[in-house]
């Protein structure tokens, strides 16, 4: 990794500018953009499913944040490798590296949006406690499995290019599933649970407990973010071991 | 210890499956009974080893599995049977476009290719003007890479590969883009590079290049290996023969044959040319004015008769 990591900041540095060139706005689009979808949904939500909530807007925005990186980083990570089909197949180069390099371009907006979620909550007066220096966990914990599925993603599109068709349903399903403009409150807590089975959700809750109800979250929390991390990082490095010197023969 | 040991190695392309043709094609060929699944197999077998300061000169026909196989040794393709064992840094440089970005600067580029190569930052830092003079273009560094020409993509390309300085260099005929400024500045440049003792393989249509440069040949057809060996000058001109006549050697004595041949039809080549040459002098000296068709006859004498000119137009 260190022999690479000159590249690698090539890369990032390629990737990143890649996606604000020839607009007006440039950079500014990664404040300008969560800041606008952010407006749409509290126009359209607020009445149906905000009302006796105390900032919502922060309810709305933690999830936001969350599901755009989430979104973002693993649907151009997909498209990373067959991207780059004509450099890897003749340029000995470390394939990961594409992937990855994609998701620092995502994690560079995450981190735009992430201090901009804080400007918005001392707006909204809510309390920021030293809990919130528990959130770098959280963010290290979804980065790493963004990484996981943008390489599985990204190795099964090389197979079957239909994967980006079904991803894009699935990622409807998986906002629709996230609890992200709606509270699950009123339901049992063992169904509040079953939520959990969904990372991106769990990552929201994290956030929501340490700034909307200024606590720690539990140590089974902690474990429980680890561990998608883990799940979905090793699935993708299995993944690429197993299957990377058959991507040449796609590109 | 060998630069680099290639045993038995095959390597095998698949079409026709499942992933390329899609469902509909897969069920319509199964339904008629037209469903198979075919392997083309690229390269067969082929062995050889290299030491470090050979140069290896791969020469065949077109479809004969040289560029696999030089993807193969480069890492980028893993082979499907046999092994290959490297020793030493590679650097490959099988197409000289590639990595570059259209909407980023020269500069941009330079240092974004430059890392895929294997350099620091502190080396591009060092050689960037050095870079940049090679290929002429100072006066370009901010304008966008689409914005140059052809030939001036590849001479920064060409630039910035020429500081590569591995133990294996691996060149699949870069040597034969640009103009003919550019061909002999790149020529010259490679020439000097290899001189240094690196191992390199070189896959050029361009026999003289071979013979010039190489000291082992790997003449490869349609995957197959023809011949490994050290006689550069005597399997060149096999080459050449095989691509007149196509006539694939057998055996030694079959090379010796075509070898033969080859000199034999060089010579009448020659011969002729002389002989339409004279005839050319001597319509001129019938047809032309008076001075042209002196200078004329002057160099028909030079040729069949030099004793009957005086010392100073004996040539």
């Amino acid at each position: 990794m260190q022999e690479n990591a000159f590249l690698f900041q090539q890369l990032v540095n390629r990737d990143f500018t890649q996606r604000y060139k020839r607009t007006v706005l440039g950079i500014a689009w990664s404040v300008l953009s969560p800041m606008f979808q952010l407006l749409v949904m509290m126009i359209v939500f607020s009445r149906l499913f905000g009302r006796g909530m105390e900032h919502y807007v922060i309810y709305l925005f933690s999830g936001n944040i969350a599901f755009n990186y989430f979104s973002e980083s693993t649907t151009s990570g997909m498209q990373s490798l067959m991207n780059n089909a004509g450099i890897l197949s003749k340029i000995n180069v470390p394939k990961y590296l594409f992937v990855l390099s994609q998701n620092v371009s995502a994690l560079i907006n995450y981190i735009i949006t992430i201090l901009l979620f804080f400007v918005f909550c001392l707006a909204d007066g809510v309390k920021l406690t030293p809990a919130i220096l528990t959130l770098w966990y959280p963010i290290v914990c979804f980065v790493i499995m963004n990484v996981g599925i943008g390489m599985v993603l990204s190795a099964l599109f090389i197979f079957f290019r239909d994967i980006q068709y079904l991803y894009r349903i699935a990622l409807t399903l998986i906002s629709y599933l996230s609890v992200i403009f709606y509270t699950i409150d009123s339901f049992s807590p063992a169904a509040q649970r079953l939520f959990l089975l969904n990372p991106i959700y769990a990552n929201i809750k994290f956030w929501r407990l340490v700034v909307l109800e200024q606590t720690v979250p539990s140590l089974s929390y902690h474990l429980l973010l680890a561990f998608y991390a883990v799940l979905f990082l090793g699935f993708g490095a299995f993944f690429y071991k197993k299957y990377n010197h058959r991507f040449v023969y796609y590109f | 210890m060998s630069a680099i040991e290639c045993e038995d190695v095959s390597i095998r392309y698949i079409t026709g499956d499942f992933k390329s043709i899609g469902l509909k094609e897969f069920v319509m060929r199964k339904l008629t009974h037209n469903f198979k699944v075919n392997e083309f197999w690229a390269d067969r077998h082929v062995t050889f080893t290299i030491e470090p300061g050979d140069m290896l000169g791969i020469i065949g026909s077109n479809g004969a599995g040289k560029s696999t196989l030089l993807k193969a040794v480069a890492g980028i393709m893993i082979p499907t049977g046999g092994t290959i064992k490297v020793n030493g840094k590679v650097a490959a440089l099988l197409e000289l476009g590639s990595g570059f970005d259209p909407q980023m600067t020269v500069k941009e580029n330079t240092y974004l290719r430059g890392a895929m190569l294997g350099y620091t930052k502190e080396f591009l830092d060092d050689k960037y003007g050095e870079i940049i003079a090679f290929a002429e273009l100072e006066d370009f560094e901010g304008y966008m890479f689409k914005q140059l020409s052809s030939g001036m993509q590849s001479r920064l390309a060409f630039s910035i590969a020429c500081l590569v300085d591995p133990d294996i260099l691996i060149l699949d005929e870069v040597l034969s883009v640009g103009d003919g400024a550019f061909r002999t500045k790149s020529g010259n440049k490679m020439k000097e590079i290899l001189s240094g003792g690196t191992t390199g393989v070189l896959v050029s249509h361009s026999i003289e290049q071979v013979r010039e440069l190489c000291n082992k040949i790997l003449w490869l057809d349609h995957g197959h290996q023809i011949a490994f060996t050290e006689e550069v000058g005597l399997y060149c001109d096999a080459y050449e023969e095989f691509l007149i006549t196509r006539e694939l050697p057998a055996g030694d004595e079959d090379v010796r044959r075509l070898a033969e041949n080859y000199f034999n039809r060089m010579k009448d080549e020659r011969k002729r040319r002389e002989q339409a040459e004279v005839e050319r002098l001597q319509r001129v000296i019938e047809q032309g004015d008076s001075e042209e068709a002196v200078l004329a006859a002057i160099k028909v004498l030079q040729k069949s008769r030099p004793e009957a000119l005086s010392a100073e137009y004996a040539g």
